[in-house]
């Protein structure tokens, strides 16, 4: 499989800060809601994104508003680069009636669909097939959009993944799957998990294009993303692409992280930070100013206290609408 | 929404077959709504295999009667993705045993994400397939298993069981946009019953079982096979002077409890006949309800008559064992009557 490095793209200034705002976006979230768990404001689960930005923003960066994305239990950076509002997403976790999932859902129940977010999910595998369905739904109905499915590593051993992308090969589906491999399954190393530990290379199995991108460039995502996305919107049916990356913080929130990985490899994999790489390079590149870049740094600062504060202080749901929306309005 | 009148002299009734009946369904609800598709393994060119789509390939194509490998939890899960956004599958997967490797998407994905998304996307699926025991089918095609279903928010279940009925409930089906389990018991696909002409255009609610004979002297509550052998039983116990009215429940989630408890309001006396297992089944439920609202009605305790708590056998002989037969309704319609 062939090894993308980003290094061809053109990028304007206003595309790079977006990457880059949205990188951060994520970041600040994820570190102001570990925060916040660790304060006890967070009743449930918190699994967070920290260190794997790169994937979901140089995906996202290629989807249109009415794509729809099919997110996992480390979901919070897929819904924020597919545009939920952060405030909504932070007062879901502090199960407050102006969550996303109106304090329903939690971490991993976050839907978004105005946005095309169909949801995070509680189990590992059955978004793979539902972003197949979606795709399908998209063919059938004649329209250009595109479904994208993220999933960890652990989701490829599971037969959702092979029968999700066995389906979308046969009827040439418009779905991206999106494989985030950080090499750990809560805390299953993947190379205790298969034989073959490319997953890229599984494409062939199913007879479509397979790509390995590292998962922390975010430019190497972005061009694999572009052909992978293009390919699915232009009738020519799925692709998987792989980025290669890591979590650097625990599985969730609350959990240890010794034991079956060590500090030196997480602070390793400190230092190849997303957003601090991307920074540099376009500062080098002459595509933003460190002023741009502060500015961003600065507005995503004022979004994430925003929404902290909103977090806080909005209203517990109605106890008597635990039990709404079972069944559709007919 | 029409209510369905089951014994009134109608014009341009047709006889169908129960299969025939709901392919009309299907055909005609195809027709009116290009996002419905069907999914399943050889229900495009060769017509299902019992005939649920046979002739619509040939009108719709492979996109909307669309052939799948044997990946039951796949298409499943597939489908549920689909319903999410926009379209309307119906999942033909021959025995409801087959869908089983899909529990978990039916379980915490089509049940839950309606609710899980605030009422923001609908899930809209057609879940269809045969049940019951019959034929020497043996253990991995004879399952019911449709209280599990009912023991869950988000799902309705239906058993009908006459092809009025098939037809009417599938367009219902079709129509609303919740998940729907239509189950088909096998020993009724080519039972014939009459069916209003096509510009009827009848749908028929969930939620409502049907008066199969009134009676005054005990209610029965029966479910899909059942239905009938209880009938007979009930116009067998007619000789002798005992008006036993059944119920065919047809709705197994919603529950009619209404027509039930108004029923056992005028008989004093309740028996359920399912050929499906007892405990935490159907008859433990309707039992639970009637106790609960009807508890001074009652001239007696209620009675269960169920299917034998085993795996299905194969030989027609172990299968008759754990089958329930009209005599062995007409005897507990006798008990019940001698409490
Ligand atoms: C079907 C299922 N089995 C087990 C779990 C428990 N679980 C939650 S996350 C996880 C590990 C997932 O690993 P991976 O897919 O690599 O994603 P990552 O956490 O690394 O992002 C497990 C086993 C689950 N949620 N669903
Ligand atoms: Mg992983």
């Amino acid at each position: 499989m062939s090894v993308v490095t980003g290094g061809g793209l053109d990028l304007t200034t206003e595309q790079a800060l977006w990457l880059l705002r949205e990188m951060l976006r994520i970041r600040r979230v994820e570190e102001a809601l570990a925060r916040s768990y660790a304060q006890g404001l967070i009743p449930g689960a918190c699994h967070t994104y920290v260190g794997q930005e790169a994937i979901a923003v140089g995906v996202c960066a290629h989807l249109r508003s009415d794509d729809v994305v099919f997110s996992t239990h480390r979901g919070h950076g897929h819904a924020l680069a597919k545009g939920a509002p952060a405030r909504e997403v932070m007062a879901e976790l502090f199960g407050k009636a102006t969550g996303v999932s109106k304090g329903r859902g939690g971490s991993m129940h976050l839907f978004v669909p105005e946005v095309g977010l169909m949801g995070t999910t509680g189990i590992v595998g059955p978004n793979i097939l539902q972003a197949t369905g979606a795709g399908y739904s998209f063919q059938l109905m004649k329209t250009d959009q595109v479904s994208v499915a993220f999933f960890g590593d652990g989701a490829v051993n599971n037969g959702a993944f092979h029968e999700g992308v066995n389906m979308a090969a046969i009827w040439a589906l418009p779905v991206v799957f999106v494989c985030e491999n950080n090499q750990f399954a809560t805390e299953v190393p993947f190379d205790y998990a298969t034989r073959n530990t490319d997953v890229a290379e599984r494409a062939r199995a199913y007879g479509i294009p397979g790509v390995t991108v590292d998962g922390n460039d975010v430019l190497a995502v972005s061009e694999a993303a572009q052909a992978a996305v293009e390919r699915a919107r232009s009738g020519g049916g799925p692709s998987l692409v792989e980025g290669r990356t890591y979590r650097t913080r625990p599985h969730a929130e609350g959990m240890r992280d010794g034991g079956y990985r060590t500090v030196e490899e997480i602070d390793a994999w400190k230092q190849r930070d997303p957003i601090a790489d991307l920074e540099v390079r376009l500062l080098d590149r002459g595509i933003a100013t460190q002023e741009q870049i502060d500015a961003v740094r600065q507005e995503i600062e004022e979004v994430v206290a925003d929404g902290l504060e909103f977090a806080k202080t909005s209203p517990y749901p109605e106890p008597d609408t635990a039990a709404l929306h079972i069944y559709g309005a007919s | 929404m029409v209510t369905a009148v089951q014994n009134g002299t109608e014009t341009g009734m047709r006889e169908l077959t129960y299969t025939t009946a709901a392919r009309e369904a299907l055909d005609e609800e195809m027709e009116r709504n290009p996002r419905i598709f069907v999914v399943g393994e050889g229900i495009g060119e060769r017509g299902g295999n019992f005939n649920t789509t046979l002739g619509l390939y040939e009108k719709y194509g492979p996109e909307r009667l669309r052939d799948t490998p044997i990946v039951e939890r796949g298409f499943i899960g597939m489908c549920t993705g689909a319903a999410m956004t926009g379209t309307r599958p119906v999942v033909d997967f021959m025995f409801l045993d087959f869908a089983l490797d899909a529990f978990g998407e039916m379980v915490n994905q089509i049940a839950k994400i309606q609710y899980m998304s605030s009422g923001r996307l609908e899930m809209p699926i057609v879940l269809r397939g045969c049940i019951g025991i019959g034929g020497s089918s043996a253990t991995h095609h004879s399952g019911n298993y449709y209280p599990i279903f009912a023991h869950l928010p988000g799902f309705r279940v239906v058993v009908p069981t006459t092809p009025r009925d098939a037809k009417g409930m599938l367009k219902t089906a079709l129509r609303g946009s919740d998940p729907v389990l239509f189950l088909e018991h096998k020993l009724l696909l080519n039972a014939k019953g009459e069916v209003p002409p096509v510009e009827a255009d009848e749908l028929i609610p969930f939620g409502t079982a049907a008066i199969r004979r009134p009676g005054t002297d005990a209610t029965v509550v029966a479910i899909g096979a059942m239905v009938d052998k209880s009938v007979q039983a009930a116009e067998q116990l007619s000789q002798e002077g005992v008006e036993i009215e059944v119920l065919d429940l047809r709705s197994i989630a919603p529950m009619d409890e209404e027509t039930i408890l108004a029923s056992v309001a005028k008989t004093g006396r309740l028996l359920v006949v399912d050929e499906d297992f007892q405990p935490c089944g159907m008859g433990a439920e309707i039992s639970a309800v009637v106790m609960e609202k009807a508890f001074d009605e009652l001239d007696a305790p209620v009675q269960r008559l169920n299917g034998v708590f085993t795996p299905v056998p194969y030989s027609p002989v172990l299968e008759n064992a754990v089958t329930l037969s009209r005599e062995q309704i007409l005897q507990a319609m006798r008990d019940l009557m001698a409490e």
